[in-house]
């Protein structure tokens, strides 16, 4: 074929195949999960950005208004309430914006206004249907309401609804809510900088040292992931808070604050960031070390030159994965933060503190920025990232070093120590009786009952949700990904497909929480009665976490052949029957990681249930937040502990289940 | 329609409409009362009208308040009952109770009822400010015991004092909108930002202050002396303050949802909620019931606390409760960072 000019060919008539009942079955499939996708995150999203340009403003010409003189008799002009506000310059523009629960008194009109005064005044509403208060009474009707001054003083104007913008310049007009920008970045560049640090030197010891027991700190680097992030903040109230363990080790410094967050944040992204760098050490090429050896590199050159380098794209993608864990974290900063404002806590304040959704979407939107920039370096970077290992890469194998292998167990052990007391602490604390003025142990803090955050029935609905979550959610995302991966053809349909798949990463958890709000509980909604239902929260947690468990799903089915298709069409097998009989078990090991993976982030995910969840659907991992809101700090560590035993457990299970399975199915990998 | 399903027809009508006899009405009851008291106030109530049950909805003040605004077009409740009463006027306000003056009303403290003459809500008991005061942390630091809301200011207490934050505890709007009210409204805020010098930091919650000044994080924790009386009891070196110069409170209230289809009931729960029967319930916590001269005094509760309580204007606090919070934290919340 070399010989012929391909160029000179003619262009044939396009074959378009005909679709079989194959394909039919496998492009709706897809598009259900597609369509999926857009219910439970584009809509949700869209509905959010629409309330965070929903305003609420006084509208001055709908109102009217007349003073008597002193006598009672009303001879003065009609004016209406904007009249009166161009007289006086009284309200500006930004002034007559406000929030949902906004009253504005229509006595400032009158400056020469005293509740003592004999003068009546005379009010109403220009059309039917508006808003004005008597005391806490709606008028909405348009009568004329002739009151003495001193009921006058008790009227309130209310805003009505409209669009606009107005909420993004009051928000960047009030500095404390500019600041939380400011601390938010603050925290999140520091604790990237250290816990990937960390991190990577915890990694290196354990890929290029001969160390002992790294099968031990391999199982401790990866506890952290398994509490909920705030449990390491109550653990450094026991230890440095007032009435602290080692407190003196903060020489006067108050952990209530940056430094509380910063280590707790080190303590819950580390398994994170270790997991990340570990992957991108273990696949070095040794030849690249022989060729630096023999070029008499001293070791500090072959560190800069090979190792870094080689190492670069996982520490760019930990460092991004950390930054967007911090920057969405919201119960570090709750539990630990003292007076230190970040962007995620303050979308708390404004929903359940101040009930202004639409402040609340706004700083959502703003939270959005940072969250999606950091996903869109981390797109690029690995569209960048060249496979390291080709087929003629030899595996790089330490070679014993007893100095550097002590240092590396001495470094390895206190990083060990930390991640360990921390859960330590947690534990002793919940078994104290009354810490610190009875210190003997007892189980009364794990009467969960006596306390604020649904008892122990919180913690028997978070397995449950962790159940649901892991088989709902490992069924859609795997068979999700196998469309897009084995679908022939219908190229913008699978690219369309893996971006929504990628999305959910970019959406913090609280954001995502917020939006459901204002999709789902909207009454003109279809999908209205899953509000407050354990569904919306399996709903919830499977969209949040989609997207890592469905690039899990793809890795293993790419490393399947696509000849299987071919093989299974020529024999006319259906491919729901391939789908069942050969990918599935094939590809178990990843089902059950994806499982594993939906189960453990569904106990301990708070951010994006925490506005969800429902007294009859309350959670463990919201409880440990809100027992410790309420001052009861002890159960909470209790709370938080039980998670971290269930997770420990379901781990323990995978493990087993996953070497049992592997005997039995991946007997052909020889 | 053959003869078969003619029969399950009506066999299940027979079970529905016995169903109906025998369960009742079901009542969707928000409340904010404390999780420990839902099942004897629940009890107490069935006893006394068997053919009503009670679904209770229950979280904090703040997110039951957000649920209900949230679900202003589409109301899930039935009756609120225990929540604060300046949550209440708030839905007042939004045209979202039913007004229904309840058997007995006439008995009630005037405080403790809407004006209207048809009142919107009804009260149920008071929980009242006071200061948490841990004896054995302050002597260590060398405390002396404060004895009014001025002297807090003293320099000697800096760091040394907690309070929750207005812009997401009921109760440290209570204590804000107290002190405006006491003070005057320029001299509350000189007030509040000699305070601030020496607060320690503001918790989200309101009974984490005395949790906290319980458990001898911090000696002075600024909260309601409902809490305080529970963790003495506990066990805590507390001394409860009732500051000289009066004290902030608010009131559980109760109210029909309107458009309820449960009217009926729902108004039997709110005549039951003003009888003796409940009053004496609600004493065995709360020092201040809505009936004069029922409450017996409440162990650990400081017996100053019903004369200190203000003529609080709870109508003032709801419609200016926007503006106190947005001052609140352009003064405090921006420039709160830790030094």
């Amino acid at each position: 074929m070399t010989d012929v000019d391909i160029d000179r060919l003619p262009d044939g008539p396009r074959i378009k195949p005909k679709l079989s009942r194959d394909d039919v079955l496998m492009r709706s499939g897809m598009a259900i999960i597609a369509v999926y996708l857009v219910v439970t995150l584009a809509l949700p999203l869209y509905a959010m950005l629409s309330k965070s340009f929903s305003t609420y403003r006084f509208d001055l010409t709908q109102y009217e208004l007349q003073a008597s003189d002193e006598n009672g008799a009303f001879n003065d002009q009609v004016f209406t309430a904007a009249q009166l506000n161009d007289k006086l310059q009284k309200f500006s523009d930004l002034d007559l914006s406000t929030a949902a629960d906004g009253r504005l008194a229509p006595s400032k009109f009158f400056p020469d206004f005293s509740f003592r005064s004999p003068v009546n005044y005379r009010i109403r509403n220009v059309s039917e249907g508006g808003r004005l208060l008597v005391g806490s009474t709606l008028k909405t009707t348009t009568d004329w309401l002739e009151l003495d001054s001193n009921t006058f003083r008790r009227v309130q104007l209310r805003p009505v609804e409209s669009t606009g913008l107005d909420n993004f310049k009051r928000y960047f007009s009030t500095p404390a809510l500019f600041n939380s920008i400011k601390n938010s970045l603050f925290i999140a560049l520091v604790s990237t900088v250290v816990t990937v640090s960390l991190a990577f030197w915890f990694a290196y010891a354990l890929n290029r040292s001969c160390m002992r027991f790294k099968g031990v700190f391999r199982l401790v680097a990866m506890a952290p992931i398994l509490v909920p992030s705030l449990l390491p903040g109550i653990a450094l109230v026991y230890l440095f808070g007032n009435q602290g363990m080692i407190k003196e080790l903060l020489f006067g410094a108050s952990i209530y604050g940056p430094i509380g967050i910063l280590i707790g944040s080190v303590f819950f992204t580390f398994p994170h960031a270790f997991l990340i760098i570990s992957t991108a050490l273990a696949i070095s090429d040794a030849r690249l070390y022989e060729a630096a050896t023999s070029l008499r590199a001293t070791p500090w050159r072959t560190f800069w030159t090979v190792t870094i380098p080689g190492a670069r794209y996982g520490l760019i993608s930990s460092a991004i994965v950390v930054f967007n864990l911090v920057i969405t974290d919201f119960g570090l900063p709750k539990v630990i933060g003292g007076q230190y404002n970040v962007l995620a806590l303050d979308i708390y304040k404004h929903v359940i503190g101040q009930q202004n959704f639409q402040m609340g979407a706004v700083v959502s939107v703003v939270l959005l920025i940072p969250a999606v920039f950091a996903f869109a370096i981390d797109r690029y970077v690995q569209s960048k990232q060249v496979a390291q290992l080709s087929a003629r890469s030899v595996a790089y194998q330490p070679k014993p070093n007893p100095k550097a292998d002590r240092i590396s167990l001495l470094y390895c052990a206190l990083v060990g120590i930390f991640i360990v007391g921390i859960l330590a602490v947690c534990q002793l604390a919940a078994l104290v009786k009354f810490w610190p003025y009875d210190m003997s142990l007892s189980l009364n803090n794990y009467q969960f009952e006596k306390m604020d955050g649904g008892g122990w029935g919180a913690y028997y609905n978070s397995i449950k949700l962790g159940l649901a979550t892991a088989v709902v959610g490992t069924s859609v995302v795997f068979f999700g990904a196998y469309l897009v991966e084995k679908t022939t053809g219908f190229r913008t349909g699978r690219a369309i497909f893996q971006m929504f798949a990628m999305l959910p990463m970019a959406v913090p958890g609280m954001v995502l929480g917020l939006a459901y709000i204002f999709f789902f509980n909207n009454p003109s909604n279809p999908f209205n009665a899953i509000y407050g239902t354990m569904a919306i929260l399996v709903i919830c947690s499977v969209t949040h976490f989609y997207t890592v468990s469905h690039l899990t799903a793809v890795t293993a089915l790419k490393q399947m052949d696509k000849e299987f298709e071919s093989v299974s069409a020529s024999l006319k097998q259906p491919t729901m029957k391939l789908f069942a009989r050969v990918t599935v078990p094939v590809s178990l090991p990843a089902i059950l990681d994806i499982s594993i993976y939906l189960f453990v982030n569904a106990m301990t995910t708070v951010s994006a249930v925490v506005f969800l969840a429902s007294p009859k659907t309350s959670l463990a991992s919201v409880a440990v937040l809100n027992m410790d809101d309420a001052g009861d700090i002890a159960p909470a560590a209790a709370m938080g502990m039980m998670i971290f035993y269930t997770n420990a457990f379901a781990r323990i299970i995978h493990l087993v289940a996953s070497k049992g399975i592997l005997k039995r199915t991946q007997a052909w990998k020889g | 329609m053959n003869l078969k399903s003619r029969i399950a027809v009506s066999f299940a009508a027979v079970a529905m409409s016995t169903t109906a006899l025998f369960a009742g009405t079901e009542l969707t009851v928000y409340t904010a009362i404390e999780a420990e008291d839902l099942p004897r106030y629940a009890a107490t109530f069935e006893a006394a009208n068997p053919d009503i049950t009670i679904n209770w909805v229950r979280d904090s003040t703040g997110v039951i308040t957000a649920k209900l605004l949230a679900e202003r077009d589409n109301p899930q409740a039935d009756v609120v009952w225990g929540l604060a009463g300046t949550s209440l006027l708030l839905m007042k306000s939004e045209g979202m109770l039913e007004p229904y003056a309840p058997a007995g009303a006439d008995k009630l403290d005037p405080k403790f009822i809407d004006s209207d003459t048809t009142p919107s809500w009804v009260g149920m008991d008071a929980w009242v400010a006071a200061v948490c005061y841990n004896t054995v942390e302050a002597e260590k630091a060398g405390l002396t015991p404060p004895s009014s809301w001025k002297d807090l200011l003293d320099p000697q207490y800096a760091g040394h004092i907690i309070m929750p934050n207005p812009n997401s505890s009921g109760t440290g709007f209570l204590d804000v909108s107290s002190w405006l009210q006491i003070f005057g409204e320029d001299g509350g805020w000189d007030y509040m930002d000699g305070l601030h010098a020496n607060i320690a930091r503001y918790t989200h919650s309101g009974s984490k202050p005395c949790k906290l000044a319980a458990a001898g994080e911090i000696p002075i924790g600024i909260s309601f002396a409902f809490r305080g009386a529970k963790s003495k009891a506990a066990g805590a070196p507390l001394e409860i303050i009732v500051p000289t110069e009066g004290v902030g409170w608010e009131m559980e209230a109760t109210a029909i949802i309107a458009g309820t289809a449960n009217e009926e009931a729902a108004q039997k729960l709110v005549d039951f909620t003003i009888s003796m029967e409940a009053m004496e319930m609600y004493n065995k916590g709360y020092a201040v019931v809505a009936i004069p001269g029922v409450a017996k005094p409440v162990e650990h509760f400081p017996d100053t606390l019903l004369g200190a309580m203000i003529n609080n204007d709870f109508e003032w606090a709801a419609n200016n409760r926007a503006t106190i919070l947005g001052e609140w934290q352009k003064r405090y919340d921006g420039k709160s960072d830790p030094k």
